[in-house]
């Protein structure tokens, strides 16, 4: 790879990737982020690099990120000269006969796309580019358009703008889609102020959690006084349910760089951090990737683009321990210690890493920054809304019909994210709630559907924005099972700094984890309000500060939920084991034995053609039989 | 099976960082991914060659999950407990394996074959529930898929 100096040479690469974009022969592009090579992406992909290498086709084959409709993958994208751009879904290696077929030969009674795209957004370019031109063939014009379908038409793309439209491997590509335009545009026509300025402008708040505006935060960081400062992408996306940071990692990692160099550039910090979980194999190797080739074209390193401006970016991988989400614990770990946070009467951007002026914004958040660059800060207030501007990427999860990782103007409704977006709930079962914050938010009740979606509106349903993860319950998810879910994983992730948080949510977890064994005593709920108090006061980390989130938000939403389980002993929802109990319908049993089959203990006894009976000392309520019953014959009680 | 221990080996693995006290982290992390746990005498070198105490090094071995000071089996089972694993019956999992395993979470088989531990979420809560075994995940498992992975594991790992 050549360096890249100027304008023209940043071009030059735009236009070698815009003809891998809009190639001139015929290209298939396979979604190979970890979601789709879990689904089965690899064996598509070496299924079609056989079949194209047999056949003897002149078709280049190509690896993307994820597009975010997760639950139709493996996807592949057929990009065609004069053709829209096809998307095929739920690909297996048995289908890619059928798909080369349709390409080659024009066989379209095989295998249907799910949609097509007539044309490409190139949002830094602020235009669109059409896959063919005039008007769209006959034999596609039966196929939906992507932004038909209910899940991306409320959608707006600009963290994931590239993610699943690029290979992360070739930066040309990323180029070709305005790719390091912004750094272009801030290192030679701004001043580091006027970056900050802009970002200010925006509105942009930090994406992993807080929400700390992150004009004010660089501006904080390049006041402080030290030689040395750093810039550090927290990638150590910890809540449980979340991954719109490892999609972005391992989909389109340039953006990530690109926003840390415009970063490091407006606080004047000449070395940077990326701390990855270590959970995420592909983000690292991605990024890894992205870096050297960064490097290797002059945008990391003693020059950057011929500017004289210096900084370089190094990867540390986490070490599996949730607090590191922290930014003192981070900043810790960072130094090679155990991930314990601090007090932070001196903040960070003062003293942060190795006591230096330390800025750190989450991966989302880095996304973000080339685009209010290139596009203006202005122009990215006027989405979302007023005190939450821009877009947010959420992964909607759990109890919901579209599965994925989905991009919104911020104080969308609720309802529209539920129900437009994610299709409802499976099975028609009634929406009960959504989870989000992770282990420091809440769950929002059903009768909060009209809820805007925004920091504030979050923070005062009781819940909060985190990271983003959105996991929708239904009628069979039980919120005391919840809270005691999210109690045990602070209790084995707290780091046991502050005794209020590691002794109290101990404690608190005994008292839940006894109410959802049928054990819980009246004043529970009172004793567990007195302690959420006094962790969230004299804990000194948000770990600690928030735990009690997920208590405080369901007893307030679900309080009838909690007196079931403690007054009556029952557990409405079906899920806590030792207030349930399955039983067989004699009259819809019909003795065909699966059940008994797949039992694990041998609880279940019965002849054949012969209603069948469970043997509840045996049972161990893994609810196998329930699952495999055709005949809805195996009751909860 | 875990490689014996190779005290040339940490050293090797030690001095790509050039005794800098801050990369403890990153060795004990290299050193964990060559042996697939921590020996005794690992720690040990370590703390003499980054000039860390001991007692500093076994608290970052033990402060972390990622780190395991006991062998680990041929093949690490790992359980998401993510929220959308949980939401998903994912608990099913872990106590069907550990019946089948016939180890509770955290120990490893007595032929050395499976370590089974949880994990606090892969990131692929669009396939929940999850497992991983050996690197692979296994999306949308069944409880009753288990014992026919297990086996394919198990006759892979002995032809090994």
């Amino acid at each position: 790879m050549s360096t890249i100096n100027t304008w023209d040479d940043l071009n030059k690469a735009a236009k070698r990737g815009l003809a891998r974009l809009l190639p001139a022969k015929v290209k298939i592009v396979v979604g190979m982020a970890t979601s789709g090579i879990a689904s089965g992406a690899q064996a598509v992909y070496d299924a079609l690099a056989k079949e194209i290498a047999n056949r003897g086709l002149d078709i280049v084959l190509s690896k993307a990120g994820s597009m975010g409709m997760d639950c139709i993958e493996p996807i592949v994208d057929v990009i065609a000269p004069g053709k829209p751009r096809l998307s095929f879904s739920k690909m297996t290696a048995k289908m890619v006969p059928i798909l080369i077929d349709r390409v080659v030969n024009g066989d379209l009674n095989g295998i249907q796309p799910a949609y097509r795209m007539d044309e490409m957004e190139l949002l830094l370019q602020g235009e669109k580019k059409a896959y063919f031109s005039g008007s769209v063939p006959v034999d596609c014009s039966g196929i939906p358009q992507i932004n038909e379908l209910p899940f991306y038409r409320k959608q707006v793309k600009i963290a994931l703008r590239n993610c699943g439209m690029i290979d992360p491997e070739n930066m040309d590509e990323y180029i070709a889609r305005g790719g390091y335009t912004a750094l272009h545009k801030a290192l030679t026509t701004m001043s580091p102020e006027d970056v900050i300025l802009e970002v200010k402008t925006s509105g942009l708040r930090g994406r992993g959690g807080g929400g700390f505006p992150t004009g004010t935060k660089w501006e904080s960081c390049r006041r402080a006084e030290g030689e040395i400062k750093y810039v550090i992408c927290n990638g150590d996306e910890g809540d449980p349910g979340a991954y719109m940071d490892r999609s972005l990692m391992e989909g389109d990692p340039h953006s990530v760089l690109e926003g840390m160099i415009i970063g490091a550039y407006a606080i004047g910090a000449h070395e940077g951090y990326i701390y990855v979980r270590n959970e995420y194999p592909l983000a690292v190797a991605n990024l890894q990737h992205a870096i050297g080739q960064a490097r290797e074209a002059g945008l990391l390193g003693k020059n950057i683009l011929g500017t004289g401006f210096e900084f370089d970016i190094k990867i540390a991988k986490g070490a599996g321990a949730f607090v590191c989400g922290e930014s003192t614990a981070l900043m810790a770990s960072l130094e090679g210690k155990a991930g314990e946070p601090r007090a932070k009467y001196i903040h960070t951007v003062e003293q942060g890493l190795w006591n230096r002026p330390s800025n750190l914004n989450n991966v989302e958040t880095w996304a973000n920054v080339p685009v209010i660059i290139a596009r203006g800060g202005q122009w990215f207030s006027g989405i979302g809304v007023k005190h939450s501007t821009g877009t947010k990427v959420f992964s909607l999860v759990g109890k919901i019909n579209n599965i994925g990782l989905v991009e919104v103007p911020m104080g969308i409704p609720l309802k529209d994210i539920i129900y437009e977006i994610g299709g409802g709930i499976p099975g028609g079962r009634k929406f009960k709630a959504v989870q989000t914050g992770g282990p420091s938010g809440g769950c929002i009740p059903d009768t909060m559907i009209d809820l805007p979606v925004d920091f504030d509106s979050l923070w005062e349903a009781g819940s909060m924005m985190g990271s983003g993860g959105m996991i929708v319950m239904d009628d069979k998810t039980c919120m005391v099972d919840i809270a005691r879910y999210f109690i045990e994983f602070l209790v084995s992730e707290s780091c046991g700094k502050c005794v209020p948080c590691r002794e109290g949510i101990y404690r608190m977890n005994e008292i839940l984890q006894d109410i959802c064994a049928g054990k819980g005593r009246r004043g529970d709920l009172e004793l567990l309000g007195r302690m959420a108090e006094a962790i969230k006061d004299g804990s000194l980390c948000a770990l600690g500060g928030s735990a009690p989130n997920p208590v405080l938000s369901t007893i307030r939403y679900f309080r009838s939920e909690y007196d079931a389980h403690i007054r009556s002993k029952k557990c409405p929802a079906g899920v806590c084991k030792a207030l349930i109990q399955y039983n067989i319908d004699k009259e819809k049993c019909t003795g065909c034995m699966a059940c008994a089959k797949k039992c694990p203990v041998e609880a279940i006894s019965g002849e054949r053609k012969k209603a069948h009976e469970i043997d509840q000392a045996k049972c161990i309520k893994c609810g196998v039989c329930m699952e495999t019953c055709k005949f809805d014959a195996i009751t909860l009680s | 099976m875990n490689k014996e221990v190779d005290r040339g080996k940490i050293r090797e693995i030690i001095s790509k960082y050039d005794g800098e006290k801050s990369a403890a982290v990153a060795v004990l992390q290299d050193l964990q991914e060559e042996f697939r746990y921590l020996p005794k005498e690992a720690l040990t070198i370590v703390s003499d060659e980054l000039q860390v105490p001991l007692s500093r090094i076994y608290e970052i071995a033990t402060f972390y999950n990622v780190f395991s000071l006991k062998p680990r089996g041929k093949y690490l089972i790992e359980v998401c407990a993510g929220t959308a694993c949980h939401v998903q019956g994912g608990f099913n999992l872990m106590n069907r394996l550990e019946r089948n395993l016939n180890i509770s979470c955290g120990e490893t088989t007595e032929d050395a074959m499976f370590t089974l531990e949880e994990v606090r979420c892969l990131g692929c809560c669009s396939l929940a529930p999850v497992v991983r075994i050996d690197g692979n995940i296994h999306p949308y498992l069944t409880q009753d898929e288990i014992p026919g992975i297990l086996k394919n594991y198990r006759k892979a790992g002995v032809k090994k």
